[in-house]
């Protein structure tokens, strides 16, 4: 009985400390020293809310980069991936009519590989990083529904390389693009 | 391959080594009684005991320190159940969110309270911010402190001497979360607040994409919860898709430092025995035989991960994983979230290579020794200690000893049944699971893939690991009564019998090494105990490997696809 009552006591008094108080001060530091990390890193533009630079959105117009292939197409209710295996005759499907539809959405000619980052889609569903060479084949296409001229062009690949995120501290992680700054900066252009 | 793609788990494996010890000496400390706390810190532990009423100065023996801990535990899971049920009619609910099914609670409740971890729901289409808060979170604290309390009792049934008295659980389990795993969290919270993980208790947002197409993005208290799930090996992700969702693991930095807190507490564990068993080199090897299936593991892992899949006529498999994290750290995490009882994932496993896949379920099913849980990884490689003490006494023909006290019938019982039960439990339920309807119709990949999302599910609810081959719509009834049913199994078959050899070994003497005593701080010692943790994992379950990774690798090379 005695064993009982402090299980319950304690059990209440670690829901108060751990389950109340400290997420509340985590709260409080979080407001305090990262409010734009802590709500969302919410991107403004033209005075509206946007979006997160953290969460992909679906691109499918031929006037921005698009970004890696959704399992939830882009919905973050609930993020999820495929889940399909390695000898999944569904994701080589899927990875086979990406391949047609990359190609010719792009307007691409002859034999060009194609990143694997086109191909396959994240694990959460909301990847926003695509690689460099992902980004560099998307050009052609935005430059010519955009109309841009030469010069904007060039303007256009190096914001690009600009952009391009290095591993942190020189050696962690991989060198990405987060698609919706760029399609930002796209659209100032 | 790149320089970085070698620095990476280079960097962090020196980093833990260089912090064991500095860790594990504070543990000691903290344990011991011996290290004197800030006056509020040690104000506030006083009016707690005062508050439940605990005597902390009162010893246990093995029955009532057990007690303690069921008690406790049960007592944990009938609230998690209950706050789940009536998170309609509570605060912070912003989507306002209905009770939970009640299997599917059921399962969420013994997942957190025994550190499985396992998610049959999605976070952020299920729960409210209070139920993460109050609910999950606070079980993330409680289940890590639970873990360090039965080692701690193991500890000292070692060391001490014709006693019973293996401490006192309450006092254990409040100095484990108010000086080690709280002030942690904060800390971790900070660093990956700054990395861009939320926390806010705002609505979920709904936003117009540059595009112009409607998306509603996900809010919550994230990073609270996410410091102390990596932090005290839980694992249960704030969204869905765990440590891939950018919300939780935002930055290649945030998943280094996400990786190195799966793996300091366990890894400072290894160094607080030595201490506490007056050898610091026991702990050493301990450490090193960890250390070698890791890096060994991921070794396979990586090179499975890297090679050319003629099946999808593909080197590179980016499928369920992120650009940020890319390859190398999609494994490293998978090797390590496997290794130790954490099971949060920042790749889809189910995704994997075959044989990477194979690395991530062997892992959990050799017990989750690989620096291991929360405490729950010691005291299952003590288990492994010693059956090798043992197996080590019968080829020269001597009584087994191990620090000074005799092996004796009931221990290696004990050991064995700590054991057999996991392995039984997941080999007897994939079984069942494979021939029965309502296990097979949840199952996504046809062929061996799917044997494997089965064999998986069962290890990860055996193992209290919590991660899964996720295709498997483990959100039935059949999955959440019987992997609810697995992880107490898996959980309390393993800490009863621990707590009897703490017990029995308590009450003996410890008799003064000789010259034939067979000396467990030593690289022969060490070699031993890892080819007898691989024999048994290997003699259990390599037939069952062999109907799911191993033969879809071996279809994969000849460019099948199902």
């Amino acid at each position: 009985m005695k064993t009982i009552m402090i299980s319950i006591r304690l059990l209440t008094a670690m829901t108060i400390i751990t389950g109340i108080i400290y997420p509340f001060l985590i709260l409080v530091l979080g407001s305090t020293f990262f409010p734009y990390k802590a709500s969302g890193s919410l991107i403004e533009f033209n005075g509206n809310k946007r979006g997160s630079e953290l969460i992909a959105q679906n691109f499918d117009s031929i006037a921005y980069f698009t970004p890696r292939p959704s399992a939830s197409n882009y919905d973050p209710l609930p993020s999820t991936g495929s889940n399909l295996g390695p000898t999944s005759r569904r994701l080589k499907n899927n990875i086979d009519s990406i391949k047609k539809s990359y190609t010719s959405f792009n307007k691409l000619v002859g034999n060009v590989q194609i990143p694997a980052d086109a191909l396959f889609s994240s694990g959460s569903g909301l990847d926003p990083h695509i690689s460099l060479e992902n980004a560099l084949l998307q050009i052609q296409r935005i430059s010519d529904a955009r109309r841009l001229n030469e010069a904007k062009r060039e303007q256009l690949i190096k914001l690009t390389y600009g952009i391009l995120e290095k591993p942190s501290a020189g050696f962690l992680g991989e060198p990405v693009i987060n698609v919706l700054k760029l399609n930002i900066e796209l659209d100032k252009l | 391959m790149e320089p970085r793609d070698f620095l990476q788990p280079a960097a962090l494996l020196f980093l833990i080594a260089v912090f064991t010890p500095i860790l594990g000496r504070y543990l000691f400390g903290v344990f011991e009684g011996s290290l004197k706390m800030p006056k509020i810190f040690s104000d506030i532990e006083r009016k707690l005991f005062h508050y439940c009423g605990i005597n902390p100065g009162i010893g246990m023996n093995w029955r009532k320190y057990l007690f303690s801990l069921l008690v406790f535990n049960f007592a944990g899971i009938v609230f998690l159940y209950v706050i789940q049920l009536v998170q309609g009619w509570l605060p912070l609910n912003p989507q306002g969110f209905g009770a939970v099914n009640h299997d599917l609670a059921f399962n969420t409740a013994v997942s957190f309270v025994t550190n499985t971890n396992w998610q049959a729901y999605a976070g952020e289409t299920t729960l409210s911010y209070a139920v993460q808060m109050a609910g999950l979170t606070v079980q993330n604290f409680l289940s890590a402190a639970t873990g360090i309390a039965v080692i701690l009792a193991l500890a000292r049934g070692i060391t001490s001497r014709l006693s019973d008295n293996l401490g006192n659980f309450w006092t254990d389990v409040v100095r484990s979360v108010l000086y080690v795993l709280l002030p942690g969290s904060v800390i971790i919270s900070i660093l990956l607040l700054s990395q861009g993980v939320i926390q806010n208790f705002s609505p979920y947002l709904n936003v117009t994409t540059l595009q112009g197409m409607p998306q509603t993005i996900p809010m919550g208290p994230a990073a609270s919860q996410i410091a102390i799930k990596m932090l005290g090996t839980n694992g249960g992700g704030f969204f869905n898709s765990n440590s891939a969702h950018p919300f939780e693991n935002p930055t290649p930095l945030s998943n280094f430092i996400e990786m190195f807190c799966i793996l300091i507490i366990p890894a400072a564990l290894t160094y607080t025995y030595g201490l506490k068993v007056g050898s610091r080199k026991e702990g050493w090897v301990i450490f090193g035989v960890m250390m070698f299936l890791l890096v060994a593991g991921f070794s396979v892992s990586l090179h499975s991960e890297l090679s050319f899949n003629p099946a999808l006529n593909s080197t590179v498999l980016l499928e369920g994983k992120e650009m940020r994290f890319g390859i190398v750290n999609s494994v490293l995490f998978s090797t390590i979230t496997t290794g130790v009882s954490c099971g949060a994932v920042n790749a889809m496993h189910s995704s994997l290579s075959p044989l990477a896949g194979m690395v991530a379920m062997i892992n959990i099913m050799l017990g989750e020794i690989i620096f291991g849980g929360v405490g729950s990884g010691l005291y299952g490689m003590l288990i492994f200690v010693i059956i090798t003490v043992f197996i080590a006494g019968l080829m020269v023909g001597r009584t087994p000893e191990y620090l000074g006290k005799k092996i004796e019938a009931l221990e290696i019982k004990m050991a064995v049944v700590a054991i057999l039960i996991q392995s039984a439990a997941i080999l007897i339920l994939t079984a069942a699971a494979s021939v029965l309807n309502p296990g097979l119709s949840s199952v996504l990949n046809p062929g061996p893939h799917g044997f494997s999302e089965i064999l998986y599910a069962f290890s990860s609810a055996a193992g209290n690991n919590g991660s899964a081959f996720a295709g498997l719509n483990a959100n039935t009834p059949f999955y959440n009564i019987l992997t609810g049913l697995v992880m107490l199994v898996g959980r309390y078959g393993v800490i009863i019998p621990v707590m009897v050899i703490a017990g029995n070994l308590a009450g003996k003497n410890i008799s003064p090494s000789g010259a034939g005593t067979f000396m467990t701080n030593n690289f022969i010692f060490a070699v031993l105990l890892t080819g007898v943790i691989l024999i048994v994992g290997a003699l259990t379950f390599f037939p069952a490997l062999c109907l799911g990774p191993i033969a879809e690798h071996i279809l994969m090379k000849q460019g099948i696809l199902f």
